[in-house]
């Protein structure tokens, strides 16, 4: 079974054809990887189906836009991927 | 169906809120300015406007989801297919059903048939996010109304 990262850098690579290898857990997924906001919601359809989860974009967004957190905190992908461990535990408890 | 004012659906078939389905129907009109233009001598519905059905079968899908908290915008189209001729005076049967509602977008499968043959599908996308315009919101409920929702759905109203 693939790790967390594995499959969401997959899924970057493909939905962003994006070379796999340049694809890292502390790449940025704008200002290192340039994925623009139209395919982050591809990413973000694609992670949502593939983990049964609804990664709470919106909730995200208005945090950073609120000065509560910076875009390093959901967009760095180790940090990205760790948020999406959580809200799959959260689903099974 | 009102081409020239995007107004592309008529009225609500089956509404099923467990499934997250809908069904919908629209009348392609005689006459149109549009029919003038595409085309001269085989007037025929543009292949965008029956994707432009497609998404408007699925926004009234979202927009009940939701009832009418937000509203969807077109974002993306995939795999749409146009798969025959649609004529001025053709009834349109169109389907969708929503597939995922993510935070701030959602995504619908839908299809267009016409005399129990398949004419359009496609899958779209929708950025959704609060009315911007108390114009516009106003527009959609009167225009929900007018299509046959029910007033239960539209509690923010």
């Amino acid at each position: 079974m693939s790790s967390t990262f594995e499959t969401v850098a997959g899924i970057i690579a493909e939905t962003c054809d994006i070379e796999i290898d340049t694809i890292k857990p502390e790449s940025h997924a704008i200002n290192d990887l340039g994925i623009d906001s139209l395919d982050f919601l591809d990413v973000a359809f694609a992670i949502d189906k593939a983990f049964g989860i609804k990664m709470p974009l919106e909730q995200w967004t208005q945090e950073v836009n609120d000065g509560k957190a910076k875009t390093e905190e959901y967009f760095v992908l180790g940090n990205l991927c760790r948020h999406i461990d959580s809200l799959v535990a959260a689903k099974k408890a | 169906m009102r081409l020239e004012y995007f107004q592309m659906v008529d009225r609500i078939v089956v509404h099923d809120p467990d499934a997250r389905t809908i069904r919908m129907e629209g009348l392609v009109p005689d006459q149109s300015p549009i029919f003038e233009g595409h085309f001269p001598g085989y007037p025929i519905l543009p292949g965008v406007l029956m994707i432009e059905t497609i998404a408007q079968t699925g926004g009234w899908l979202v927009l009940m989801h939701l009832r009418f908290a937000a509203m969807p915008f077109l974002l993306q189209v995939e795999k749409a297919k146009m798969r025959s001729f649609v004529s001025p005076g053709q009834t349109l049967e169109t389907s969708a059903e929503l597939i995922h509602d993510g935070s701030g977008y959602a995504v619908i499968a839908g299809s267009i048939s016409s005399n129990g043959k398949k004419v359009c599908d496609a899958e779209i996308r929708y950025r959704v996010v609060p009315f911007p315009s108390e114009t516009l919101r106003d527009t959609m409920f009167d225009t929900a109304r007018r299509i046959g929702v029910p007033e239960e759905f539209l509690a923010h109203a």
